[in-house]
């Protein structure tokens, strides 16, 4: 269950239990999720109801080992699914995760904090991950940092107006599928980028330091991962019998 | 007079112009090129719809045998630093 989710039932419940005069009949239980998420939520280091890493972090600098799983607990979702887009493998990104972490808590010293935790483990993921795909394709080097390439032309195959909403077309599974194959389709130097900044929202500094890229060569990659994935979306969501081509 | 925008040079700054960090004159340039050549504004809007359908992609729970898997290695490594 979402951190948000569970904030939101909790929020709902202190409601409940300040509201002096209740009581819709059919929502006056308590569900056992909302008992859990009020026995949990100190545990998820979370005094406010805001996730505050700064006091986990001090904790875990010390050796607290229940202080670094309570980062764990909050970032490993991320940093799994990062690496099952990077390395397109399940095995792979499992291991990327184990070692992200194993590594981040060896190496937790070095951690500065002029930037961002998340932004330090995604760093070691990405290297992680990286390695991953090299050995796996030992006849061709995967390397972030080959060819800045901003002078060269865009590619625009198909030019087809979609939908308002056209992934309403299609289940959640279905989506999902549509969404992995297209990202799979992207060069890794490509995909880490947009991975970063599209499905992980960090910001274009936040990605060319995670990825040590200057911010140019950030922006163009993902100006070109963005129109590629447009490219391969557009045979799934453009408009039906709208079989505009154009070529430019 | 300010000299039109070709294509190219708007598609050079369509990530920007979507991510709205563009200055406020470029922007108006690149409007204006959405409203008087049809290519680039569909290009234009199914690439906000190809960047809001990845945003909109949910990060499904981290399977629960991961997470065992996980905490078991950091065990591992914990009991090994304390042995050593
Ligand atoms: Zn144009």
């Amino acid at each position: 269950m979402g951190l948000g989710i569970r904030l939101c039932r909790w929020r709902r419940l202190l409601t409940r239990i300040d509201n002096p005069n209740p009581i819709n009949p059919d929502e006056h239980l308590l569900t056992c999720d909302m008992i859990d998420s009020l026995v949990e939520l100190p545990a998820q280091g979370t005094q406010s109801g805001v996730f505050d890493e700064t006091d986990l972090l001090a904790q875990a600098r010390t050796g607290d080992t229940r202080a670094f799983s309570g980062l764990i607990s909050h970032y490993e979702g991320k940093i799994f699914r990062l690496a099952q887009h990077i390395t397109q493998n399940r095995e792979d990104a499992e291991d990327v995760l184990q070692e992200t972490f194993l590594k981040a808590y060896e190496h937790l010293d070095q951690f500065q904090g002029n930037s961002k935790f998340y932004t330090w483990i995604v760093r070691i993921a990405v290297n992680q991950a990286l390695m991953k795909l090299r050995k796996r394709k030992t006849d061709r080097s995967v390397s972030l940092d080959e060819g800045i390439d901003t002078g060269e032309d865009i590619m625009i195959r198909e030019i087809a107006a979609w939908d308002e909403d056209p992934e309403q077309r299609y289940s959640r599974a279905e989506l999902n599928e549509i969404l992995d194959s297209a990202v799979q389709s992207l060069a890794p130097t490509y995909r880490a980028v947009f991975v970063l900044r599209d499905v992980e929202e960090l910001s274009t500094e936040e990605t060319a330091e995670a990825l040590e890229l200057s911010i140019p060569a950030v922006k163009s990659r993902l100006l070109r991962a963005r129109l590629q994935l447009r490219d391969k979306l557009t045979s799934f969501f453009k408009r039906k019998g709208d079989d505009a081509f154009a070529y430019m | 007079m300010t000299p039109l925008l070709t294509c190219k040079e708007f598609l050079q700054e369509l990530s920007e112009f979507l991510d709205e960090t563009t200055d406020a004159d470029i922007r108006a340039k690149l409007e204006k090129h959405t409203t008087e050549c049809p290519n680039c504004w569909v290009i234009c809007d199914t690439t906000k719809k190809t960047i809001k359908v990845f945003k909109g992609m949910q990060a499904c729970a981290i399977p629960e045998d991961v997470h065992a898997r996980l905490m078991a290695a950091m065990e591992k490594k914990n009991a090994a630093k304390v042995k050593a």
